[in-house]
């Protein structure tokens, strides 16, 4: 009796069948009111349809692959025969290592690759809070030089490849990570003059040189390097394009990255600097020993948010005609093979760098919460 | 401070003054020398750099100063904001032509990105499952893709609509790959007047507001402003345009050989950069404003929601205006950020300043002035939008008694 009586009761323990499981999610989040149930219908519809219509293009009538001409070139026939009705993968499967690597010798094409894979895995050793420590910064150099040394070759049987041959990925990721690398430096020493009270002339130029570069678009820094530098250099010397690019991207970054650290300088409380005078420390080991290490360790989600827009904007030299991932996509478009898949070349580098941004902000983003529940604890 | 004034052994008489020593244990001196050591280095680089121009530009024949800029120019300009003629028109007002493209597409791009990015931002937040994971994709994609493949992309989306022999009719207007052709309205003096009217009628409103704040004050009760607005800043100019006889003509575009003949063109450049920066631009705003609506406190909209307000009202009444605060300054870096990408224009030949501006130092290898020129655009533009926007922040900022 007692039992029957319990179950009965449990039965009627169980909530009403509208407020909870599937349906009950159902009805809270997509169908609430009727104003959120005609936007759930209308966006739901839009939705299918264009996913319809992309898999459609992408996959259903996509070709893969294109037979050979007797001359051995790609036969472009089959893509050409879809009007735009379906994706030419064949494209990409044919130009994927111009646009990746760019006009580097075919047969020596391992190595810009070995040079993406050792970037990645010095992002990868970097994102781990486990190795923030010292020889990280020795590791950077060390695996910096190694991909210069990879790249350029010229020793151990290894042809040399000047860099005017360089391109594709390995293009933006040495524009963007050399650009953060030598910035950060001049970034932290700007940032510290600009919060210099006793040096008022290094602070007015610290000021003047992070305005001044933060109020011009990146564009013009560019065009500055490309035809402005020739002229300031003395007679005879005149470094290459992509040395200069990577002038005009160090100093853009570090007027930015200057800033980031400034916020970082500036959220540190006083008590800490007051401390270590007190303590009697001169004024570089107090920057070294306090203030740098507590302010970066602040900074650091939004020195990724920066690297990305960094990364983002490497695509700019576009405009000064220099090979990047971008670039050489544009270039592959060229060819009068394959002319008319534009659709499908910007697709396959809008994915890439989709994939290293959207890599960095997840990170980013799992940083700053991680960062945010340690102080509040 | 407080306690300088409370405690007695303090404030009297400052510390006196060391005397200053001509020793490198000196604070004083070090830092004499230390700015002196940065002047001098600066001025050294400067003084090299501009020794090393001057070689070049000897031995290169290039001009220095700006006399070019009365030259006549001889550059096709395809979007003419003023009057242009590439045989008479000087490079000065080549370059004007540049600025005002510039600041055409800035202007739009900055006022459509803040609408869509808005909404998006709002659509973030919204209880319903689907549209807020749409917004959040918007934001997530959008921002992660560089904005010159963006800019390509619609770009090249454009240049593949038909050939104006083919192009599709809406309505009265053409699009084709050579842009949007719309019927253009044909001004007459009553159409000014109209517009006047219109300028009128938002100094009336503007007036009429203040009193009907003024009268909320004395009386608490407030006088309606929203029907007084529309009716003086739509009523008035419709009527002026009735009583001066309501002319009305359109300059409908034809066909006429390879292209059209009347009406009003947008170009596909402007339209791919408008698209591009606007599309781009709003996926920041919408985290903009995403962040500033949750960054005000739950209790605000629990206690509008008391007061029986609904959704949009406790938004649009409550919640909007409190998070303006916060919103203001990063949305004025992203209104800068719009107006600097406005320069990726040279990538698909919309002739901004920047392209303009190139070009003419390619035709008179003047280098150095042609880019002093759009750094110096650059510099007015971003200081004249970082003044306005101050003085929005200071007005719309907390004041604490």
């Amino acid at each position: 009796m007692g039992i029957a009586v319990s179950a009965a009761a449990q039965a009627r323990e169980h909530p009403p069948i509208g407020t909870s499981g599937p349906i009950g999610w159902l009805r809270a989040n997509l169908f609430g009111t009727w104003w959120s149930t005609a936007v759930t219908l209308l966006l739901g519809w839009l939705l299918l349809r264009w996913a319809w219509g992309l898999i459609d293009w992408g996959v259903v009538h996509a070709v893969w692959t294109v037979p050979q001409t007797p001359q051995g070139g790609p036969d472009p026939a089959r893509c050409r025969a879809l009007q735009g009705a379906g994706a030419c993968w064949a494209m990409i499967g044919d130009k994927a290592r111009f646009i990746l690597f760019g006009q580097y010798p075919y047969q020596q094409q391992w190595r810009p690759a070995l040079c993406v894979l050792l970037f990645i895995a010095l992002y990868g050793v970097s994102a781990s809070r486990r190795f923030w420590r010292r020889e990280l910064g020795y590791l950077w150099v060390l695996v910096l030089a190694a991909i210069l040394a990879l790249m350029w070759g010229g020793f151990a049987g290894l042809p040399f490849v000047a860099n005017d041959q360089w391109g594709g990925l390995p293009i933006t990721l040495l524009l963007s990570t050399f650009g953060l690398a030598l910035a950060f430096p001049l970034a932290v020493l700007v940032a510290l003059g600009r919060r210099s009270r006793e040096l008022p002339v290094v602070r007015l130029l610290c000021v003047l040189y992070v305005e001044l570069i933060r109020g011009v678009p990146l564009i013009s820094l560019l065009f500055m390097a490309s035809v402005m530098f020739p002229l300031f250099m003395p007679e005879g010397m005149n470094p290459d394009k992509l040395l200069r690019a990577q002038v005009a991207f160090i100093l853009f970054a570090a007027a930015y990255l200057a800033e980031v650290v400034r916020g970082g300088l500036q959220a540190l409380p006083k008590g800490q600097t007051e401390a270590a005078d007190a303590l009697g420390l001169s004024y570089w080991a107090k920057v070294r020993l306090v203030v740098l290490p507590q302010a970066l360790r602040l900074v650091i989600p939004p020195l990724v948010n920066t690297f990305i827009g960094f990364f983002k904007d490497t695509s700019l030299v576009l405009i000064i005609g220099l090979t990047d991932l971008l670039t050489a996509g544009k270039v592959a478009l060229a060819d009068p093979v394959w002319t008319g898949f534009a659709r499908e070349v910007y697709l396959f580098l809008a994915v890439i760098y989709f994939a290293f941004c959207f890599a960095m902000s997840r990170y980013s983003r799992g940083l700053e919460a991680h960062l945010a529940a340690a102080r509040s604890r | 401070m407080t306690q300088a004034a409370a405690d007695p052994r303090y404030g009297a008489a400052p510390p006196p003054r060391r005397r200053w020593r001509l020793s490198w244990n000196d604070p004083r001196t070090r830092n004499l020398a230390v700015q002196a050591a940065a002047i001098a280095v600066v001025a050294a680089a400067v003084w090299y750099l501009a020794g090393n121009a001057g070689r070049n530009l000897a031995a290169r024949h290039i001009a220095t100063g700006f006399a070019f800029l009365h030259r006549v120019a001889g550059i096709p300009i395809a979007e003419q904001p003023i009057p242009y003629d590439p045989a008479t028109s000087t490079f000065a007002r080549a370059l004007l032509e540049g600025v005002l493209n510039t600041l055409k597409v800035s202007l739009a791009g900055i006022v459509l990105a803040t609408i869509l990015g808005t909404f998006v931002g709002i659509a973030r937040l919204a209880p319903n499952w689907l549209l807020s994971r749409l917004a959040a994709v918007y934001v997530e994609v959008l921002r992660d893709i560089p904005l010159l493949l963006q800019l390509l992309f619609w770009y090249t989306l454009l240049q593949t609509l038909p050939a104006p022999r083919q192009a599709v009719h809406l309505g009265p207007a053409f699009l084709s790959n050579r842009g949007l052709r719309l019927p253009g309205l044909v001004w007459q003096p009553a159409h000014s007047w109209a517009a006047l009217a219109a300028l009128a009628g938002v100094v009336l409103s503007v007036l009429w507001a203040r009193r009907a704040r003024a009268r909320q004050d004395a009386t608490g009760v407030r006088p309606p402003v929203w029907p007084v607005a529309v009716a003086l800043i739509i009523g008035l100019p419709v009527a002026v345009w009735a009583v001066l006889g309501a002319p009305l003509g359109f300059d409908v575009p034809v066909r006429k050989g390879f292209g059209f003949a009347g009406g009003v063109t947008v170009s596909p450049e402007y339209a791919a950069l408008l698209a591009g920066l606007v599309i781009y631009t709003a996926a920041y705003v919408a985290e903009i404003v995403r962040s500033g609506i949750e960054a005000v406190p739950r209790g605000q909209w629990e206690a509008a929601g008391a007061l029986g307000l609904r959704r949009g009202a406790i938004l649009r009444m409550i919640v909007l205006p409190q998070a303006l605060r916060v919103i203001i300054p990063p949305m004025t870096s992203e209104y800068l950020n719009l107006t600097k990408n406005s320069s990726l224009a040279v990538a698909i030949g919309y002739q901004d300043i920047v392209s303009i501006a190139s070009t003419t130092l390619n035709q008179t290898g003047q280098a150095i002035e042609g880019i002093a020129i759009i750094m110096a655009v650059y510099l007015v533009i971003s200081l004249t939008i970082s003044l306005f926007m101050n003085w929005y922040n200071a007005r719309v900022a907390l004041v604490e008694r």
